[in-house]
């Protein structure tokens, strides 16, 4: 091991150009394991936010072909299709009509302009909100169109900041609302942007007192946030909505929806998907380096042996036999890609932290990757290392010793 | 006379040269008893590094049989080879070949790297015989760093690490001045005073004189074999010459 230093410190230079190939590799796997499973990571957890089985209604188009519907016919979403989604349909577990405003809110020590939702206490359910303190929306809020609300995480903390809200009184565009409660993070959503920059209302508060709508009879919403229950097939209930929808809007065979039906769940899937190709090409990309850096270990090690091969000459005149030469380039072959390695996993380490600050993409690192790239830098060691120790090892001492 | 501790027999050894087949040995038969003091000597290209490499386990014969203390070596494996020449057998060369860039103590301590003695044993080992050689404080200079008398110590110091039966020394003053060789030929003819068998290729006849018997090639073969009368003392030499040269030991 001292001898297998020792050697690569007298070229230190060459090691240090040898190693790249390594180090490169190495770096380049932690870091894309670190970003891979970060943005994966991410995924998950926005998954998880959303629940697996959400399905988003909104209004479509109201004109088909051109043509503009003619007055009464139901061409935007209401807050009564969402009712009937849940009453209807049992595969529904919730179905939360929602509507959405953005405005100043002032209160505590400070002012904030964010997001409202006008919401029904299924709202809670169907996007996977949890109440965090205080209590959450009763019917009857909805019912006597209560200025009562619940703050997200970032609301709460940029008009309070570490006091209770709670029982509080905020202004929302002038109307003043009763904190009752807060929301648990959820953090950024896929697009990059903060879900907890979000106040929830009753609905009918949001559309009599803030939105200030004419309580008419088209009680429209912006959408409709529908949870399938477990086990259900999506597919079939996304199928039964839109009937119950196309009979509600009393649209006629061969006329095309005037709403639209997501599943965001598909969309979280097909992201997923492209973060693991994305994963792959890079690992194809460090696996190709780790190779070249392999090769370079041997092309290094085969010079190494022509230039020392007196050195070994004189080994092998005082006693060592083929295999103590063949162990000790084996090592030295080993000890640059472990080395290699190490530094490879520091760069790969500080790249990846550098990454998170910087570019504020999210990281996990963790231990197995880090144990991974050292395993495989030994392993590259030895691999390519063998074929030249071996070859220093066959050579004959007399010959070795008389070598020019 | 105790036992012969080399005997060869009808030793041969050929090269093949380009299709031509150069013959470096044509049947060398020698006894060498153990404690002896040999001189090989002889015109150049007459088989005596050849011969001494042979002895020395460094390369097979191609004909013919060797006798290491009673042992045949001539069929040995080259990992038994290997053992015989790290335990019985030391080699002092004429471009001293130590490791460069590797402490005086460490090129010493080599041969028993390879014996599996324990690293501090090796350091104690090498001390001692660093300072039998009398350089006891140029333990962490470097080959670079010391004289070619310097060197050559070093490398017998080497030699005598495990304590072998046989020294094998191809012109170990081939590269030095007349006072450095005496004082090398001194440590010599100290260590076979002490029972070590030495044997040694020089073309000098005043180095060759201070051996007990002398051994001459030509052309692959003995041609002449004779003990010298009163050899030399080359300690006694080297301080006549310090004398006249006004140098201190
Ligand atoms: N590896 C080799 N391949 C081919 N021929 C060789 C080889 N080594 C030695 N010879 C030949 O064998 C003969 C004896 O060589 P050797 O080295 O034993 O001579 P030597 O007596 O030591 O000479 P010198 O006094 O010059 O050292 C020479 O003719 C030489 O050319
Ligand atoms: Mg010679």
């Amino acid at each position: 091991m001292r001898i297998a230093l020792r050697a690569l410190r007298i070229n230190k230079l060459r090691s240090a150009l040898t190693m790249l190939g390594i180090i490169i590799g190495v770096a380049a796997v932690i870091t894309m394991i670190a970003v891979g499973s970060g943005a994966q990571e991410r995924i998950e957890s926005q998954i998880k936010g959303l629940g697996t089985n959400l399905i988003i209604l909104m209004p479509g188009s109201t004109t088909t072909g051109g043509v503009r519907m003619g007055a009464g016919s139901r061409n935007t979403l209401t807050e009564e299709d969402g009712y009937a989604i849940q009453r209807d349909i049992p595969a529904v577990q919730a179905s939360a009509p929602t509507l959405r405003g953005t405005g100043q809110v002032v209160g505590g020590s400070g002012n904030w302009s964010t997001v409202f939702q006008g919401v029904t206490p299924e709202f809670f359910e169907a996007r996977n909100w949890v109440v965090a303190q205080g209590r959450g929306l009763e019917p009857q809020d909805i019912a006597g169109s209560a200025k009562v609300a619940l703050l997200g995480d970032t609301v709460a903390r940029n008009l309070f900041g570490d006091s209770d809200p709670i029982g509080q009184t905020v202004r929302i565009r002038k109307v003043p609302f009763i904190v009752i409660g807060t929301l648990e993070r959820k953090g950024q959503s896929l697009m990059g942007q903060d879900q907890d920059d979000i106040i929830l209302m009753p609905i009918s508060t949001a559309r009599n007192r803030v939105l200030g709508q004419a309580s008419g009879r088209l009680r429209t919403v912006g959408s409709v946030s529908i949870k399938v229950r477990d086990g259900e097939d999506m597919k079939a209930a996304e199928e039964q909505i839109r009937e119950l929808l196309r009979q509600r809007h009393r649209l006629q065979p061969g006329q095309e929806d005037d709403f639209s039906l997501r599943n965001l769940s598909e969309v979280l899937a097909a992201r997923e998907e492209s973060s693991r190709i994305m994963g792959l090409l890079l690992a194809a990309v460090a696996s190709v380096s780790l190779l070249v850096g392999g090769i370079g270990i041997m092309n290094i090690m085969l010079v190494s042996v022509t230039e020392r091969t007196r050195e070994i000459g004189l080994r092998m005149a005082v006693g060592a036999r083929g295999r103590d030469i063949l162990t000790q380039f084996l090592v030295e072959a080993t000890t640059l890609a472990l080395i290699g390695g190490l530094l490879g996993i520091a760069l790969g380490v500080g790249g990846t932290v550098a990454i998170g600050q910087f570019a504020g993409w999210p990281i996990q690192l963790s231990m197995e990757p880090v144990l991974l790239a050292v395993g495989f830098a030994a392993a590259i060691g030895i691999f390519f290392g063998f074929y030249p120790a071996r070859k220093a090892s066959r050579l004959l001492p007399i010959e070795a010793l008389r070598y020019e | 006379m105790t036992a012969p501790l080399i005997i060869t027999r009808e030793l041969r050894k050929s090269y093949a040269l380009g299709g031509l087949e150069v013959q470096a040995l044509r049947g060398v038969s020698l006894e060498i008893g153990g404690g002896e003091f040999v001189a090989v000597m002889g015109p150049s290209g007459s088989g005596k590094s050849t011969f001494m490499n042979l002895l020395g386990c460094l390369d097979t014969p191609s004909g013919g049989e060797y006798l290491l203390a009673g042992e045949r070596v001539s069929g040995l494996g080259s990992d038994a080879l290997a053992a015989i020449r790290n335990r019985r057998i030391g080699f002092v060369f004429q471009n001293f070949n130590l490791l460069a860039r590797t402490s005086a103590l460490e090129n010493i301590a080599l041969p028993l790297l390879y014996c599996g003695v324990p690293a501090a044993e090796r350091e104690r080992r090498a001390a001692a015989r660093l300072a039998e050689v009398g350089l006891a404080e140029r333990g962490h200079h470097h080959p670079a760093q010391l004289s070619g008398g310097q060197q050559q110590r070093v490398a017998i110091a080497r030699a005598l690490i495990n304590d072998p039966v046989l020294i094998l020394a191809d012109e170990p003053t081939g590269a030095l001045d007349t006072l450095t060789s005496c004082e090398v030929m001194a440590l010599l003819q100290q260590l076979n005073r002490r029972g070590m068998t030495v044997v040694l290729v020089t073309h000098e006849r005043d180095i060759a004189e201070f051996a007990q018997r002398v051994v001459t090639f030509r052309d692959g073969r003995v041609v002449e074999d004779h003990r010298v009368a009163a050899p030399r003392d080359a300690a006694a030499m080297a301080a006549q010459l310090r004398a006249e040269a006004g140098v201190q030991p």
